[in-house]
């Protein structure tokens, strides 16, 4: 069985043409159209947009090197209150009462602690227990709302999409200008849209969404725009669901993707820690309901896809757009010479070979967690699985929450007694071996079934593989020990 | 910080033909633990330059002494993945000054030209014709003018035409009015931001949120 595929980066024609230009209606607008459009302090002639941002997420990583350049240009916070911090990239998720090993690490989050202590900045550091990943965190707590703009120097910003914002990350000279100024200096990208209609079969998550999208779409496939994700797939998915696809817009190089809010987005925002009460939240969302796209708005380039045509997703090379329905094949390599070299030294990273069949390959190591799978929903689905089953001996599973909220959560809705009973440990929360900044290192040449985002060469340390999966195919490959059909193990 | 300001820069390029080169092959996350931008360099593509061991790989570009110069050129979509400036930090801070692609992702794009690295953006054929430029003679030497926005494989005297791509040896590229301006003049946006803070602050008092 061989798909026709195209390797990951090449924009294929027959993927060109099915894009259409619709006729512009002027006076209609798109939900991007209408929050970017309000947030833009000054035009600049030949030049990029002035655009204020509503609020800024700060971690240890991408923070320090901004303020310092604070410090040398004599300059301080201009809002204090619309930044908030918290550490998560490279914080260790075991022992977190006890002092961080490595010196550099350490000294990292001193930084962090240090620099919003002396400009006042809300920071919620190791130990503190709103602490968790900042793009798991900043919606939990109610600092992420509809029509706002969200910044912050890591890419998967663009996860507060899902709430109808414009939420897009960011380099760390930009981290200074919006610590400096509260504003970023953006050209206005492109618009697309991408709908998925129709049902989800069984066991097809968000995640599947997403990567079946970007297999399509490829990992450059949306570079230069700005997303609209649309139609009844979307609608009918939880917030949580939403993250996890507005979350991986980046990979298919997309600036950031959002959702139009509705009554799911309101009832999951309302009586959270920072959303507005009362009378606010009243004005508030009246406002919020004026944000969605205009009948006859235009975009840039246009996306359909069937919601049947989607299988759990798995990957099997080295960027996110490399992906396949489970039970497919690794594709041949098509197009020019230098696609086809770099879409063989892929497969020679993964050591993996062309029409070779995905099911049934050994896993050595899952890891559920991350940004874009580490909030309830995911540990409910990964819990469905592995209930009343034991893990496979050879596997060595990181069951990481993304927030302490989150791990509350496992615990009082009695995930963790059945990972227990299963033979999985829970650990603290973090981004741990999404990006391997810390400990949780997948050792070279082994094989991790992942439900982050990124299956770079080296991502989850050097010369570590990664498939990247749905929390449904990381807990049937952690209790089968291979690459397995969840549908399979659903009763 | 302040960089070097770009005009017209005349160098060797060190090629580097693989597609879709992501910001983690760039400088992996382990690197990333200083709190000062300093000796990023060192670490610029750290696990295709160097084995396990810290010896250098031998068939790593860079660690070829044929290939040099301030010019990097690479396979499309490049700079993916990460928004970590770290990785425009490293190729910095290693000594270019100047990236060619035929595609490259947006958030790199923004932070190098923000720290004072030009993107140029060729056609598909034109990156070919470079490739095949350099494999010719290692040292051939490229002009990058900023202020005519073309590229130039030395020895090539035709000039590009209105459209910018077909003709042999040049190509046009593009680039907006105002980041052309700051990277010539060494300016950068932060400088601009600070003057115009009443209108941001007036600006900030209308926001409901």
């Amino acid at each position: 069985m061989r798909e026709i595929c195209l390797p990951s980066g090449y924009n294929s024609r027959i993927l060109q043409s099915r894009f259409k230009i619709h006729k512009m209606n002027n006076t209609a607008s798109t939900l991007f159209d209408k929050v970017w459009g309000s947030h833009v302090v000054r035009k600049i002639e030949d030049g990029p947009d002035v655009f204020f941002i509503d609020r800024h997420f700060i971690h240890e990583v991408t923070s320090p090197v901004a303020f310092l350049g604070l410090e040398s240009r004599k300059l301080t916070v201009m809002f204090p209150d619309k930044t908030f911090a918290t550490a998560d990239h490279n914080t260790p998720t075991v022992n977190q009462h006890l002092p961080v090993n490595d010196p550099l690490s350490a000294r990292q989050l001193k930084a962090l602690e240090a620099n919003s202590a002396k400009y006042g900045i809300s920071h919620w550091g190791l130990g503190n227990p709103k602490n968790g990943i900042v793009h798991v965190v900043g919606p939990e707590n109610g600092i992420t709302l509809p029509g706002m703009t969200i910044v912050c120097g890591d890419s998967h910003t663009s996860t507060h999409g899902a709430f109808g914002a414009i939420a897009f990350g960011i380099g760390t000279s930009e981290v200074e200008m919006v610590l400096s100024s509260q504003c970023i200096m953006q050209p206005k990208p492109k618009k697309m849209r991408i709908k998925v209609n129709g049902r989800l079969g069984k066991g097809i998550t968000p995640k599947d969404v997403i990567l079946y999208i970007i297999s399509r779409l490829t990992a450059a496939g949306a570079t230069g725009y700005f997303v609209e994700y649309a139609g009844d797939v979307f609608e009918n998915m939880s917030m949580e669901g939403r993250m996890t696809v507005c979350n991986m817009s980046i990979e298919m190089g997309a600036r950031g993707g959002m959702i139009a809010p509705d009554e799911t987005t309101f009832a999951y925002i309302k009586n959270k820690d920072k959303a507005p009460k009362g009378q606010e939240w009243d004005k508030a969302l009246a406002y919020w309901k004026t944000l969605k796209t205009d009948e006859g708005a235009g975009f840039d380039l246009e996306y359909d896809f069937n919601a049947s045509d989607i299988e759990p997703m798995i990957t099997y090379g080295t960027n996110p757009g490399m992906g396949i329905g489970i039970t497919k094949h690794i594709p041949v390599a098509q197009g020019a010479a230098g696609s086809k070299a770099s879409y063989e030294k892929s497969l020679g990273y993964m050591g993996f070979h062309e029409d070779e069949a995905m099911l049934g390959k050994k896993v050595d190591y899952v890891f559920i967690g991350s940004c874009t799978n580490g909030r309830i929903e995911d540990f409910r689905a990964f819990a469905s699985i592995i209930k009343g089953r034991k893990k496979a001996e050879h596997v060595t599973a990181w069951v990481v929450p993304g927030s302490h909220v989150v791990e509350q959560q496992i615990k009082e809705e009695g995930i963790l007694d059945i990972l227990t009973e299963a033979g999985f440990q829970l650990r603290q929360p973090g981004c741990s071996a999404c990006l391997a900044m810390n400990d949780d290192k997948i050792p070279a040449g082994k094989y991790a079934v992942s439900t982050s985002n990124r299956n770079f060469e080296g991502r989850q340390g050097p010369g570590a593989r990664t498939m990247l999966a749905s929390p449904l195919v990381a807990a049937a490959a952690a209790v089968t020990g291979v690459v397995t059909d969840p549908r399979d193990l659903i009763a | 910080m302040a960089y070097d300001k770009f005009k017209v820069l005349k160098s060797s390029a060190v090629p580097l033909p693989i597609e879709n080169v992501d910001t983690d092959q760039i400088i992996p996350a382990r690197f990333l633990k200083a709190t000062e931008r300093k000796e990023f360099g060192d670490n610029l593509f750290r696990d295709w330059r160097y084995n396990h061991d810290s010896t250098p790989k031998k068939d790593f570009v860079l660690n070829n002494p044929i290939y040099s110069g301030k010019i990097l050129v690479a396979g499309r979509n490049f700079g993916s993945g990460s928004s970590r400036e770290h990785a425009a930090w490293a190729i910095y801070d290693y000594g270019f000054r100047c990236v060619v692609s035929s595609f490259f992702a947006d958030i790199f794009k923004g932070n190098s030209i923000n720290i004072g690295i030009l993107p140029v953006q060729v056609s598909e054929v034109f990156l070919d014709k470079i490739f095949k430029a350099i494999e010719a003679d290692p040292k051939v030497e490229f002009e990058v003018n900023l202020p005519s926005q073309t590229i130039r494989i030395s020895g090539s005297k035709a000039s590009p035409p209105a459209g910018g791509e077909g003709l042999e040896g040049a190509e046009t590229f593009e680039i907006n009015g105002y980041k052309k301006n700051n990277l010539m003049n060494g300016y950068d946006d932060i400088d601009y931001l600070q003057n115009m803070k009443n209108d941001i602050q007036s600006f900030a008092a209308k926001s409901i949120y």
